[in-house]
């Protein structure tokens, strides 16, 4: 992963003292509530519904182990003992004192980590794929892209103040795994038919209270061009996106409102002023970035390990493990391994001090010392040994986080909800653990397949329930809590929003509501289908009439 | 005399606002001394403008964009770029176009709600002189532009991003 140069360090050195100095008049009375607000969110520190949250970025969720024991030394010091690792593959703190936050700052400096840019209206974390570098069926590791974005953006003096937050992810894969066509800027690395590596650019696309599907508002861009493009893209939203109502002051309304074709025309406009200028990016550049990005010095091995195949055969646990939380890696004899953060009775994301300690120590007996966090909020070991893995499954059983349950009905995304946000309409924690409760037969929930569920505890769509194949939303009527449901949805490389079924349901009915949806897709299913596909080839019609069926 | 900081000096300002309290004057009041007037006003007053003997100066909302004078700019003497309040980031949008796309080298402005904690991005986007709200200190403005002493981006200061420094 990438290292910090010299420059690199001073940079978020010098924001720590900012951001004391800062917080010191805030605290002294020489700001007021509403200035220290805008400049507390360009660092990540909310108020919410009990204390401040602070959120840390975590670069494309690439961490290492000493970066890992210093999050579980700040849960343990400054917080309650947890963190919660979030959609956007950060992490967040629920319970820091504001006057301590730049003494955290100041330790995370320390690990090369920053909460620069986790909130506000400015360029947040870009994202990426959790098996960049490693995956199969990639093209171009993102990773280094990435990177080059994360400094252009980084107290970048123009889009400081946007008209909204700005969130950018960048695959490089065949499969999209990182929601990449539901961001403000979407980016897909590919080759041209000369072998040229370039991006296929999205643009407008977002959850929220507008959920869209981003258009393609330029299909080939050279990757030396990217900054000036971003760029160009930045100066048209910053000119005219609107800032009249904060809900339609996203890019993806100015993209609407313009039209896709129209808004790219003001964007080549703009760029015509920047290509070739000096933000161009230099072959050298891109390669020393990319040299962080070699990966590990892997053992060669000739094939699978023979104990490890010996292994699979002798324990029908473990073979359901490497089946559902293990994946194939690029390079033989290794294999990628999710943590599963998702086992029933534990809230979504969320991972205690202790084992967080647990999980440095592992990755550095079985991965190189490196994890990835995910857009799912689980984590990634990207390069164990096979004949590792039956020692690792022991380990991460013991730990809680061995649950075969990747993509699986239980694998809930799934925001903090109304049990700690200030801007949530309802819980959505209980729901994840109501549904999980239901689900935990592990030959149903394997019969069932790959089913993502997605809850939101309001419009702000922090659990991305638009794009899960099921998705939930905590809505508020009369004070009570009640949950809208709508199925169909996606943040594949076949994205789309979920279609709402039907009027929403009260909080004690939503896993009886699950379960007739998985009946429905179960009696229709053709072999090999994934619910996705019966729901695409079924439509909604039948899956409604099941759900709202009088009672007899 | 209203004290701000220009070229991180802290000055004593001369110039004046021209108060338009008619949205289409035809004949503006003209006081003595150096003006800064709206953009309502230099479009439907400009010849009486142009006669004035002193310097003239242009003040922009944040919704109005350099390009609807970017023929006029040889009669300015200063631009000042409003903030209405210091969330609204299309200012900086605004200043670096003018020294950017326009080679515009007059002094740019920012007045309104400018504080402390703006200065060195706004300085990096081409402001070269400030109108710090009133209720704070000038002095301990001035400490901001050391908050940084390395950027990656390129600016109004620095042509080259530091991927092209060696």
């Amino acid at each position: 992963m990438y290292a910090y140069t010299e420059n690199d360090q001073k940079i978020i050195e010098q924001r720590v003292a900012q951001y004391r100095n800062q917080t010191q008049r805030y605290l002294a009375g020489e700001l007021s509530d509403d200035e220290f607000l805008v400049l507390r969110l360009q660092n990540g520190l909310y108020i919410q519904r009990h204390a401040p949250m602070l959120r840390v970025a975590i670069p494309h969720g690439m961490i290492n182990s000493k970066q890992i024991r210093m999050l579980a030394h700040i849960a343990r010091h400054h917080d309650k003992g947890y963190a919660h690792f979030s959609t956007r593959q950060n992490i967040q703190f629920n319970w820091p004192e504001l006057k301590e936050v730049p003494e955290i700052l100041e330790k995370l400096a320390s690990v090369q980590m920053h909460a620069i840019q986790t909130s506000g209206n400015c360029i947040r974390n870009t994202t990426s794929d959790q098996y960049a570098g490693v995956a199969v069926d990639e093209i171009v590791d993102p990773r280094p892209y990435c990177e080059i974005i994360r400094q252009w953006s980084t107290f970048h003096p123009e889009f400081t103040l946007l008209p909204r937050k700005f969130k950018i992810a960048v695959s490089g894969a065949r499969s999209d795994r990182a929601a990449t066509q539901v961001h403000d800027i979407g980016l897909y690395l590919i080759k041209n038919a000369e072998g040229e590596i370039g991006f296929k650019v999205f643009v407008g696309g977002g959850l929220g209270r507008t959920p869209v599907v981003a258009p393609v508002i330029k299909e080939f861009l050279p990757e030396q061009h990217l900054l000036s493009y971003l760029e160009a893209i930045l100066r048209v939203y910053n000119r005219h996106g609107r800032r009249d109502n904060k809900y339609k002051a996203r890019i993806k309304i100015l993209v609407k409102a313009l039209t896709p074709e129209v808004f790219a025309e003001k964007v080549a406009a703009e760029w015509a002023e920047l290509k070739d200028g000096p933000m161009t990016l230099p072959r050298e550049e891109i390669d020393r970035i990319k040299a962080c990005y070699q990966g590990p010095q892997y053992q060669s091995f000739p094939g699978d390990d023979e104990n490890f195949i010996t292994q699979l055969k002798s324990s029908p646990s473990f073979k359901i493990w490497v089946n559902r939380n293990t994946v194939q890696h690029k390079v033989p004899g290794y294999r990628i391994v999710n943590l599963s953060l998702k086992e029933t009775g534990q809230a979504p994301g969320d991972v205690s001090d202790d084992a967080l300690d647990t999980i440095a120590d592992l990755a550095d007996r079985y991965s190189f010392g490196e994890v990835r966090s995910t857009h799912e909020q689980n984590l990634v070991f990207a390069d164990v040994q096979q004949s590792d893995l039956f020692a690792l499954w022991n380990e991460l059983k013991t730990l809680g986080y061995a649950t075969p349950n990747i993509g699986l009905l239980t694998d809930v995304i799934c925001c903090p909800g109304g049990d700690f946000c200030a801007l949530a309409n309802a819980k959505s924690i209980p729901i994840a653990e109501q549904i999980q409760r239901r689900f935990e037969n592990l030959d149903y929930l394997h019969d069932i397949g790959e089913l993502d569920i997605n809850i939101s505890g309001c419009m702000n769509a922090c659990g991305h329930h638009h794009v899960g194949h099921i998705g939930i939303l905590g809505v508020d009527k009369k004070g009570k809590e009640f949950y809208q449901v709508s199925l169909g949805g996606s943040a594949n490389e076949d994205a789309a929003i979920g279609k709402i079924i039907g009027p929403s349901f009260d909080e004690e009915e939503i896993a009886n509501v699950i379960e007739k949806i998985v009946a429905v897709y179960l009696e229709n299913r053709i072999e090999g289908e994934r619910f996705i596909d019966t729901y695409r080839r079924i439509e909604l019609a039948p899956f409604k009439e099941r759900v709202y069926a009088k009672n007899n | 005399m209203r004290k701000i900081i220009k070229d991180r000096q802290i000055i004593e300002d001369n110039w004046h606002y021209l108060a338009s309290t008619d949205a289409t004057p035809t004949k503006l009041v003209l006081p003595q001394g150096d003006i800064v007037v709206s953009l309502t006003a230099w479009q439907n007053c400009q010849e009486q403008l142009l006669a004035h003997q002193r310097k003239l100066g242009l003040c922009l909302q944040s919704d109005e964009e350099p390009s609807l004078v970017k023929d006029d700019l040889e009669h300015f003497a200063l631009i000042a770029i409003d903030f209405p309040k210091f969330s609204d980031g299309r200012g900086y949008t605004s200043a670096r176009e003018l020294r950017t796309r326009y080679a515009y080298t007059g002094e740019i402005r920012a007045t309104g709600d400018v504080l402390r904690d703006q200065l060195y991005i706004m300085e990096r986007c081409g402001f070269n002189a400030f109108e710090v709200r009133e209720d704070r200190s000038l002095e301990e403005a001035m400490s901001a532009f050391d908050d940084f002493s390395f950027n990656y981006q390129a600016d109004t200061r620095n042509q080259l991003p530091s991927y092209r420094k060696s």
